[in-house]
């Protein structure tokens, strides 16, 4: 199982890419691996500014449902179009390649201070192993 | 501070070796998926799959009085049972719930004395012990003989339309010519004594095969060296979930349990009231001649989201009609299925319902089952 230096992760098991005042959120490869096959990626807060540990979405596995927790504040730029059901609608890519194609949101930070409270790679390797 | 060992199947090396996806079921670490539950499914509705399902519980009931007892505990008609036939049925409490939902097979009587006769029940794992005190506690007044042989009997199923083409060559028993629910003992891959029963928990066909656990590790290698031609899997127990859901047979804990009738869940068809008295028949009479107020239904989701278990249910005008108690994609028809409890007045085919998620609601449509017709 693989968690990229350079990426933020969260104990909810997502990870952030940040680029100046934007970042890309996916869920880690730990995350994909115990939901099994994703069927459905719900996200209906685009546009929407919402604070740190909000919803912004949901996971539909054949086996279960997750929701999608904000890691930090920040308005919600853009909805992966691969996996928008009116579009790509290909959830499957998570699975594939979580880090990349996978992922998820792209936000807009509202609070960078915030960043300080997510953990590097090395850290969340401890907390999943 | 106590630690929880988790129980094994004489598998369980295999599983893990295979790289399946472990979790605790029942107090077992069992494998829920190998290369992914979609793959899994087709398999077996396409193909030919094998579950370790060991974990399931057997008891011996034999003696005199052992249909008497049966029949006291169980709701269908256990007299119905030549040797060598397997019937579904389950076990109600005093109250009309569902103690359980077990299998009860007539077992020949060669180990039996004159007037004797001999069945197996199996019983969900989780159940195990409820099942056995339960049972037990009736036989007070019937003296049949009870044992316990969960821990020593392994099981495997072999599901899929292929599983006869596959099977055939480790056994002299003509598999096609063994009907649906019935079942023989004999040699099966050079291991005597192997209850061989046409049943499974899959709608896709196959058979279900009781073995000493002793001898588990050696049939499962039979049956997957057999099989390698013909690509047969491993399957574990999420498609096991989504194939028996997409034939609505219903699961102990989700959509039966000890506060639901037999008659609501859309089993009236093994509740047998005439043959008898038994536990709660009473119960299921009155519920016959008057009416239930909630029934299980199937229904479609036209929305993309999954229903699970414990999701309220409404109508079309907000009000509370009823509650999820299974729910999954299904792999077969790619659309979201489940079965749930309304009112009654909301259970005919075509019903528009409303499942709740969260803030959200979507429609639903009742369907009659199966959802998917093999």
């Amino acid at each position: 199982m693989e968690f990229p230096a350079g990426l933020k992760y969260t104990k909810e098991h997502e990870w952030l890419k940040i680029d100046g005042n934007t970042a890309y959120i996916g869920i880690t490869d730990f995350a994909q691996s115990e939901l099994g096959e994703l069927v459905y990626i719900e996200v209906e807060t685009v546009g929407e500014t919402l604070e740190k540990e909000a919803v912004f979405g949901t996971v539909e596995a054949v086996k279960t449902t997750s929701e999608l927790f904000m890691p930090v504040s920040g308005k919600i730029l853009e909805f992966n179009p691969e996996l928008n059901e009116a579009e790509g609608d290909n959830p499957a890519i998570i699975n594939e390649d979580p880090y990349d194609k996978g992922w998820i949101v792209k936000i807009e930070l509202t609070n960078l201070e915030e960043l300080n409270d997510l953990m590097d790679a090395e850290a969340y390797t401890k907390l999943v192993s | 501070m106590s630690v929880t060992t988790l129980k094994e199947t004489a598998l369980t090396p295999k599983h893990i070796a295979l790289g399946a996806k472990m979790a605790s079921f029942a107090g077992y670490n069992m494998p829920i998926s190998y290369k992914g539950i979609k793959d899994e499914h087709a398999c077996v509705r396409t193909n030919v799959g094998v579950f370790d399902v060991s974990h399931m519980g057997e008891f011996i009931v034999k003696g005199k009085n052992a249909a008497a007892l049966i029949q006291q505990v169980t709701s269908n008609n256990v007299n119905k049972l030549n040797i060598g036939d397997a019937q579904y049925s389950c076990l109600p409490n005093h109250d009309g719930g569902i103690v359980d939902d077990l299998l009860v097979y007539r077992l020949a009587e060669d180990n039996c004395a004159e007037g004797e006769q001999a069945f197996m029940l199996v019983v969900n794992a989780s159940n195990i012990e409820k099942d056995w005190n339960w049972i037990k506690q009736h036989n007070e007044a019937y003296d049949a003989t009870m044992i316990n042989i969960s821990d020593q009997t392994g099981l495997l199923a072999i599901q899929g339309p292929n599983t006869t083409a596959v099977l055939q060559s480790l056994t002299d028993v003509d598999l096609a010519g063994l009907k649906y629910y019935t079942f023989t003992k004999g040699t099966f891959a050079g291991i005597e004594n192997v209850l061989i029963s046409a049943t499974g928990y899959t709608g896709s066909g196959g058979f279900e095969l009781y073995v000493d656990n002793t001898k588990l590790a050696q049939l499962w290698d039979a049956i997957f060296e057999a099989g390698k031609s013909a690509d047969i899997q491993p399957i574990g127990l999420g498609a096991r979930d989504t194939l028996r859901l997409e034939m609505g047979y219903c699961l102990y804990g989700n959509d039966i349990n000890d506060t639901t009738s037999p008659i609501e869940a859309g089993l009236g068809w093994i509740t047998k009231t005439k043959k008898g008295d038994f536990n709660s028949c009473e119960i299921f009479k009155a519920q016959r001649a008057e009416g239930i107020t909630k029934k299980l239904v199937a229904f479609k989701l036209d929305g993309r989201r999954v229903p699970r278990h414990g999701y309220t249910i409404e109508d079309t005008n907000g009000n509370v009609i009823g509650k999820v108690t299974s729910g999954t994609q299904s792999p077969s028809l790619d659309i979201p299925i489940g079965l749930g409890y309304v009112n009654k007045l909301f259970s005919s085919e075509n019903t528009v319902l409303m499942i709740v998620f969260g803030k959200k609601k979507l429609a639903a449509k009742v369907v009659k089952l199966p959802f998917y017709k093999v």
